[in-house]
């Protein structure tokens, strides 16, 4: 059967905090942002294999105009301030995937001097994705879980304002 | 190593490997007085211990003279001797000419280490130089843009001297975690 001549008469019923997380969450544009090996998975994700780009997360040059910042790699003293900046400078609202098991928690070198214990300890992460590296597999489940929080947020509704609709 | 054919046939240029005793006669002849020892280390990288003020001298006839012709300063790195309250820079020297090689050590003092920079006799020698300063506090006199390079700008101390001690946070990060092992 055509959908031709049908759609146009099809009525959809949904709330609007839902179609407006669909689209939030099938537009999720993520930072060009490598800091170590987890960076090379991280390009493999965006590659034609695994194409992110079908989930609608593509790479952005600037954090200007990024939703996701995704911290693939060791990061060291003198890269978390600089992460920090960079996150700063994204828009809300903005999400932050944490890559690998050095970004989670310094993994193999959280005993060295150079080394930032987590990003957790500069900007609010909202997946881990354990790994050493993770394969872009992984990753893309991060992004998907990322998703599904986005399609779980209720930015129409505040609970003051909800008690005081319902009052 | 291969250690070079006796006699001192061929021109000034040919490529010909000396072994670590031609080469420390050599130097003998060159910069007396400059080696510190009376015979060279085996090994590998032979070891040459220099004269710290005349490190940079030596360093020239090494890369200048044809038959030594050490053209690579393939690593530079530094160790921290507390307990002889120096600290000893050491060059890693390579003859891609003659096929040769050898380590350079040269001390400084620990309570303000000052040694020649080599920047101009091997560029190579630019990032490696600023690693020392980074990790070890080595002043190197003549470098061009002696900044830190694996810590940040405004770090205190210098990580790889024995008596470094982490500090507890950096601009509010803490560097400390809970080992995982406890969660």
């Amino acid at each position: 059967m055509s959908l031709i001549n049908t759609v146009p008469e099809t009525v959809l019923t949904t709330k609007i905090d839902d179609l407006l997380n669909w689209t939030r969450k099938s537009s999720v544009w993520y930072m060009l942002f490598g800091l170590a090996c987890c960076a090379i998975e991280m390009m493999q994700t965006g590659g034609p294999r695994s194409d992110l780009d079908r989930f609608g997360a593509v790479p952005r040059a600037t954090p200007r105009v990024s939703d996701l910042i995704i911290v693939s790699g060791t990061l060291t003293l003198k890269m978390a301030l600089r992460t920090k900046l960079l996150y700063e400078q994204m828009p809300d609202p903005k999400y932050a995937i944490s890559m690998g098991s050095c970004s989670n928690c310094g993994g193999l070198f959280q005993l060295a001097y150079s080394v930032c214990d987590g990003v957790d300890k500069v900007i609010p992460v909202d997946v881990y994705v354990p790994g050493c590296p993770p394969r872009p597999e992984a990753l893309t489940e991060g992004l998907l879980k990322l998703q599904d929080r986005i399609q779980q947020e209720r930015w129409l509704v505040r609970k003051g304002d909800a008690a005081q609709a319902v009052a | 190593m291969i250690a070079g054919s006796g006699g001192s046939g061929g021109g000034a240029g040919a490529s010909r490997a000396m072994d670590v005793q031609q080469i420390f006669e050599r130097l003998g002849q060159l910069c007396g007085g400059a080696l510190l020892d009376a015979a060279p280390g085996d090994g590998e990288w032979p070891r040459l211990n220099v004269v710290p003020t005349r490190v940079a001298e030596v360093a020239r006839v090494l890369r200048d003279d044809p038959a030594l012709g050490f053209d690579c300063l393939a690593n530079l790195t530094g160790v921290d001797l507390k307990s002889e309250d120096s600290i000893e820079v050491c060059y890693h020297l390579f003859s891609y000419r003659h096929r040769h090689q050898l380590m350079l050590a040269a001390r400084a003092s620990r309570g303000d280490p000052l040694l020649p920079t080599f920047t101009d006799l091997w560029p190579a020698a630019d990032w490696l130089e600023r690693e020392c300063f980074d990790l070890l506090g080595v002043r190197f006199i003549g470098h061009p843009d002696l900044r830190r390079l694996l810590m940040p700008e405004d770090w205190v101390g210098h990580p790889l001297r024995k008596d470094f001690i982490e500090p507890e946070e950096y601009h509010g990060i803490s560097t400390r975690r809970e080992s995982l092992l406890k969660l």
